[in-house]
């Protein structure tokens, strides 16, 4: 055996990419795309006149999923017509991974079994990095650059940098993922990540859940990394094997970072975390949940690839247990995908949060980017569990978004101001 | 290397996290590309789109282009003839996207030392930037070689149009 360099979790998924033994921060390579992924908004709409006038196929069908969730359900004639030409295109161009109305990409992904350690995955959407949390390389592209990897197959990339984000202790009941991340946002700033290799590590990331762990790397997007990794460990096996992804195909050894490769690190106590709560109009504005004053809110939104998975919904139900919805407050849900109403339907959960007084809507993005059911009107309050507040995201230019956990998000919903969770949880 | 990306424009400044929104500003963005781009820049610079010339270099701020991945952002510069944009740091997927199609960013970490109005010489393949009036040059990072060729096509689709294109010839004569 040679001696092998010591490299991060994501310089040896950026080498297998590139079919290279070691790759060095900062190279730029050409990397071999196991997978690529569009939605309606981003997909078939943007690509389809590109590869027209190229002339050209896809340079392999069965690695390319489609799904639609930014304009599902057609609300108008608009989306309608956008939802058709995604439907038409799919099968004109021989795909045959599809999931229609089936949820929001970033959940579904994974959980129709597309994902798994190793991979090197592109995505048409900004928070393509939630890919990360199961130890795939995988990060967001423009509809020019996707019409590029549908074609060749092919992508060049940077070698990014590793910034290791490591959290020691153990979160108190009521903090979350969603409370960790929006802590990150605080002390990194939206370009934290400097569009490197986020990898999050120590042993309260190792203790948390699968949909929990998805919720850190989602969010990469905010710190402006490209990806947002997590080694792989039996957790991520046993998700991927509920999946249906075969146990020979789930690799965790390979998968580790060396201890010895070089990383910039942040360190970060879990066990003194409070809920955190983003002001407008930034993921950065986040503080501890009982710094905001006494902020009343006219909606509540549990939804998005971010925030409305199933230990989410859990999570609200927690709090919305024998409790009722404010009055003057509507509490929106929209579950991530059908799955997780499934899910939330057989055990239970549904029946919590509707007995609450919540509203329950389709699976898609939704009011989350302003697209769906539940925008806000001028002036209106809103606090959700999405990742974004920017200005007028979810609606009108004047409409104020608070970010927090599905907790703070339920009891802030019972309470019809910003609420601090652990209240309703002792 | 075409001759624009080596000509002298003229600089205009901005601050740091430039985003998305101030590019495309979303209320235009169902528009054509042409009234779109009379609004770039606006809420921050009323007449960057008025008083921009082809050739001009627009220097950013710190995460220039943070935000969604909207490729408008870049084509309304692009539109407006911008001829490179500058900045100590890019939003990942707004530098890619600028490079895919066909506009070049250039990694300055002395980008705030360059003055509003001056007229920079660019030169891609160097990645230098060269003030006409004082001589002072600036060094950026370069980009690699398959990058440059990408953006002297005019970007990824032209690019890959002329790849696919020569394929095609060398097997239509085989
Ligand atoms: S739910 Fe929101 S953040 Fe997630 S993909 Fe849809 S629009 Fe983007």
């Amino acid at each position: 055996m040679t001696q092998a360099i010591p490299m991060t979790l994501a310089e040896k998924l950026v080498a297998r990419a590139a079919g290279r033994e070691s790759v060095r921060p900062g190279e730029v390579v050409t990397a071999k795309v196991d997978l690529a992924m569009m939605h309606d908004s981003g997909g078939p709409r943007r690509v389809a006149p590109m590869l027209e006038r190229l002339q050209a196929r896809l340079w392999d069908p069965d690695r390319v999923v489609v799904i639609s969730d930014h304009y599902v359900p057609a609300v108008d004639a608009e989306s309608a017509g956008i939802l058709d030409l995604t439907r038409k295109w799919v099968k004109a161009a021989g795909v045959t991974n599809f999931h229609d109305m089936q949820g929001i990409c970033h959940v579904v992904l994974p959980e129709r079994g597309h994902l798994r350690p190793g991979l090197f995955v592109v995505g048409g959407d900004s928070h393509s990095p939630t890919g990360g949390a199961f130890g795939t390389y995988m990060f967001g592209v423009g509809a020019t650059e996707m019409c590029g990897v549908l074609v060749t197959g092919e992508i060049w990339l940077r070698v990014p940098e590793t910034i290791l984000l490591h959290w020691t202790g153990r979160l108190a009941p009521g903090v979350v993922a969603k409370d960790m991340i929006l802590a990150m946002c605080a002390k990194l700033g939206m370009d934290g990540g400097r569009y490197q290799a986020i990898q999050y590590a120590g042993d309260t990331v190792a203790g948390l859940a699968m949909q929990e762990r998805m919720t850190l790397s989602n969010m990469a997007a905010e710190l402006g990394a490209q990806t947002g990794l997590i080694a792989p460990d039996t957790v991520t096996r046993d998700y991927l094997l509920a999946a249906g992804v075969p146990a020979g195909e789930i690799e965790l050894a390979a998968w580790q970072g060396d201890a010895a490769a070089a990383a910039e690190r942040h360190d970060f106590d879990a066990a003194t975390l409070s809920p955190m709560v983003a002001a407008p109009h930034s993921p950065a504005n986040s503080a501890a949940v009982g710094e905001h004053g006494n902020v009343s809110v006219d909606q509540a939104y549990i939804g998005a690839c971010t925030g409305a998975k199933i230990n989410d919904l859990r999570m609200a139900a927690g709090v919305l247990k024998g409790r009722r919805v404010a009055s003057g407050t509507r509490l929106l849900i929209a579950p991530a995908s059908a799955r997780t109403t499934a899910e939330a339907a057989a055990d239970g959960t549904l029946a919590v949060l509707t007995e609450a007084g919540a509203i329950l809507l389709s699976s898609g993005c939704g009011a989350c980017a302003g697209y769906g059911a539940g925008v806000l009107a001028e002036n209106e309050t809103c606090i959700a569990s999405t990742a974004r507040n920017f200005k007028g995201r979810m609606g009108a230019g004047s409409s104020k978004v608070y970010l927090g956990s599905p907790y703070t998000v339920a009891a802030s919903a019972v309470a019809g101001r910003i609420a601090d969770p652990r209240e309703f949880l002792a | 290397m075409s001759s624009a990306a080596n000509n002298a424009g003229r600089v205009w400044k901005f601050g740091d996290n430039i985003d998305t929104d101030v590019l495309a500003p979303g209320l235009y963005m169902k528009s054509p590309l042409a009234e779109l781009a009379r609004h770039c820049l606006e809420s921050v610079e009323p007449r960057f789109a008025k008083e921009v010339k082809p050739g001009d270099i627009v220097v950013g701020g710190r995460n220039f282009g943070m935000g969604s991945s909207r490729e408008q952002a870049v084509m309304a510069l692009r539109e407006l003839g911008v001829a490179a944009v500058v900045a100590p740091s890019f939003a990942g997927i707004f530098y890619r996207n600028a490079l895919n199609l066909g506009l070049l960013a250039l990694v300055c970490p002395e980008a705030a030392q360059i003055r509003t109005d001056a007229v920079l010489a660019v030169d891609a393949t160097a990645a230098t930037l060269r003030d006409l009036e004082t001589g002072k040059i600036y060094v950026c990072e370069t980009l690699p070689a398959h990058l440059l060729q990408m953006i002297a096509d005019g970007g990824l689709l032209p690019h890959l149009e002329k790849k696919l294109n020569a394929q095609r010839s060398k097997e239509a004569q085989a």
